[in-house]
């Protein structure tokens, strides 16, 4: 346990010791805000016209949904923008450790390859709840200037933190694989992209496959987080597809620790 | 403290190290020589349980390279050739991270971090980016790293290559203070380096351990005849009567003469008979002034063992 915590820090501190996390940060908030005034301003532009238009005909204005018409896409948002930037989070984890030949301290110190891979793919979730932060300044803002649904705010960052740590577990096990970040990069968004749109293919194929396609594809099961639902099935899906990054990982790291 | 028996590893089709056998004494330190791609990185790697042998076995400190790897790991401290570096920590966070996962307690961090920077001698720069020291530093906060937890068995790979001189001399100082406290193993393939501080020797070449001996018996081994020259103060006969008992000469001549009292003599033997010829001039109340011995240096056996044959 410690020795996980150990290696969490570590990791999370050495995120902000190269300038690529502050680029990455920048960016991340850059984009996610750019996309929120957008939503936001087209939105005021519908209701406004909305409440003109009833003026003119003498009816009364409908009322605008805001988590129908904002937030729900804000979260798609994120999720899209999440798919193109984890792999630059998850490229270092564990390339870097072979890259500098660290490697050859970890494996002959008592810490173990399950260790390393959970504190690494803790740190590499920590940082994307630190790139979530700023989307949630944004969205307080309707909170003081409307009344927006809490709850689904709320379950759509919960949608967020598994999708993230599922891209997370998949870039992991690519930077196990390689010491060269920029292969892990573009590694583990391909196949994070791979895992996203896997479910469109199911249109074509049989009954059985697609519902198979279905289930594996890593979007589908956040729609539900978007609209407000929790719903444990979904849940249960992110944890067993972490889970499977990770073992992964972890017996990339054990089988690369006996091949020298 | 580490047995080694039978030790093969192939990489691929290679062969990296073929039957290594060895064995170190506690508290001692062993060279293990060889040069360039010898195989001592490959039997470093396979003590401190980086990876394992194709066949063979090892204990160290009693525990089985194969059973009881994470006993080992907690007893040994490793300096690889390339120091394992996080190159965007200070050194006081980069040493604490390892004390960390090696398991010292949350209290004993702090004191243990000191020990170690004291030992290296790098306290003026505890507060520096590792990445920005120069390359002695770095060998050195490698060195302290393998020291952290006060491991009873420290395994040093090829620690000096790449410093300079005088950086040279200062690590060789570090190490032979590890003498006694630590069981270590230095590898290197500068013969100077390991008749400087090491006590046994092991030497290997292409994959095989071609000899393994103290410094000394080493050199002796080799030099067959061995020649010593005498300054004494007498003269010939009663010289000539003096030696008379010692039947493992073989050959004893007087060289030019100095002056009247004084005679060189040069004595040849297969065995190691200077405390025998110091008594003899004594105890016939002459007097020795000089008595030296020309030896092989290590340099030559070496070149010797590399190049040529085994020996016997
Ligand atoms: N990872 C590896 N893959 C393939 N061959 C290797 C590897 N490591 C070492 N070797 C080979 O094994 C032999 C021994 O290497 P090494 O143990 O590094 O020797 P030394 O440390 O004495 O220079 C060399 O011929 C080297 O080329
Ligand atoms: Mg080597």
């Amino acid at each position: 346990m410690r020795a996980t915590l150990a290696i969490f820090q570590k990791e999370f501190k050495s995120f902000f010791y190269s300038p690529i996390a502050y680029v990455i940060l920048a960016l991340f908030t850059a984009l996610t805000g750019v996309f929120f005034y957008l939503y936001l301003s087209s939105f005021v532009e519908a209701s406004f016209m909305d409440t003109i238009r009833a003026q003119q005909y003498g009816m009364a204005p409908q009322k605008f949904n805001v988590n129908l018409m904002l937030i729900r896409p804000y979260f798609w948002n994120i999720a899209l923008i999440s798919l193109f930037t984890l792999p630059t989070i998850t490229m270092r984890l564990y390339s870097e450790e072979k890259r500098l030949g660290t490697v050859e301290l970890l494996y002959t110190t008592p810490i173990t390859p399950t260790q390393i891979v959970l504190g690494k793919f803790l740190a590499g979730v920590a940082f994307y709840v630190v790139l979530l932060i700023p989307t949630m300044f944004f969205q307080s803002l309707l909170f003081i200037y409307g009344d927006p649904e809490f709850l689904p705010v709320l379950s759509g960052y919960i949608g967020l933190f598994f999708l993230g740590s599922a891209f997370i577990s998949v870039g992991l096990f690519i930077s196990t694989t390689t010491e060269n970040q920029i292969i892990a990069a573009i590694g583990g968004f391909g196949l994070s992209l791979l895992l996203w749109v896997v479910g469109w293919g199911a249109n074509f194929a049989s009954s059985t496959i697609k519902s198979v396609l279905g289930y594996i594809s890593i979007i589908n099961h956040f729609e539900d987080f978007a609209q407000g639902v929790v719903d444990t099935s979904h849940i249960a899906y992110y944890l067993l597809f972490c889970f499977i990054g990770l073992y992964f990982s972890l017996k990339m790291v054990e089988s690369v620790k006996w091949r020298a | 403290m580490i047995d080694v028996k039978g030790l093969t590893r192939y990489y691929g089709e290679k062969r990296a190290i073929s039957d290594v056998t060895f064995h170190v004494n506690k508290g001692e330190i062993l060279g293990l020589l060889g040069p360039n791609a010898a195989g001592k990185t490959t039997t470093m790697r396979i003590l401190t349980c980086y990876m394992p042998p194709t066949s063979g076995s090892a204990k160290v400190g009693g525990y089985d390279i194969f059973d009881e790897s994470l006993e080992i790991r907690k007893i040994t401290g490793y300096l690889p050739e390339n120091p394992p570096l996080y190159t965007d920590m200070t050194v006081d966070d980069y040493l604490t991270f390892v004390s960390k996962i090696k398991g010292v307690e949350k209290k004993r961090i702090k004191s243990e971090v000191d020990t170690v920077v004291e030992k290296a001698s790098i306290g003026d720069v505890r507060d520096r980016i590792i990445g920005k020291l120069s390359k002695g530093f770095k060998q050195r906060v490698g060195l302290a790293q393998s020291l952290i937890n006060n491991p009873q068995i420290v395994i040093l790979d090829e620690p000096t290559v790449g410093l300079d001189p005088k950086q040279i001399i200062e690590i060789r100082q570090l190490i032979k203070n590890l003498k006694g406290d630590h069981t270590v193993i230095l590898s290197s393939h500068i013969l100077p380096e390991i008749e400087q501080t090491c006590e046994r020797v092991v030497i290997i070449n292409e994959g095989k351990v071609v000899a393994e001996d103290t410094v000394e018996n080493l050199t002796n081994r080799l030099r067959g005849v061995q020649r010593i020259t005498l300054l004494i103060e007498g003269n010939e006969d009663s010289i000539k009567q003096a030696l008379q008992p010692i039947s493992d000469i073989q050959k004893l001549d007087f060289a030019a003469k100095k002056d009247d009292l004084i005679r060189e003599v040069v004595v040849e033997s297969e065995k190691d008979i200077r405390k025998d010829l110091a008594k003899a001039v004594v105890n016939n109340g002459l007097g020795l002034l000089e008595l030296s011995t020309e030896r092989f240096t290590l340099e030559e056996i070496f070149l010797h063992l590399t190049t040529k044959e085994e020996v016997a």
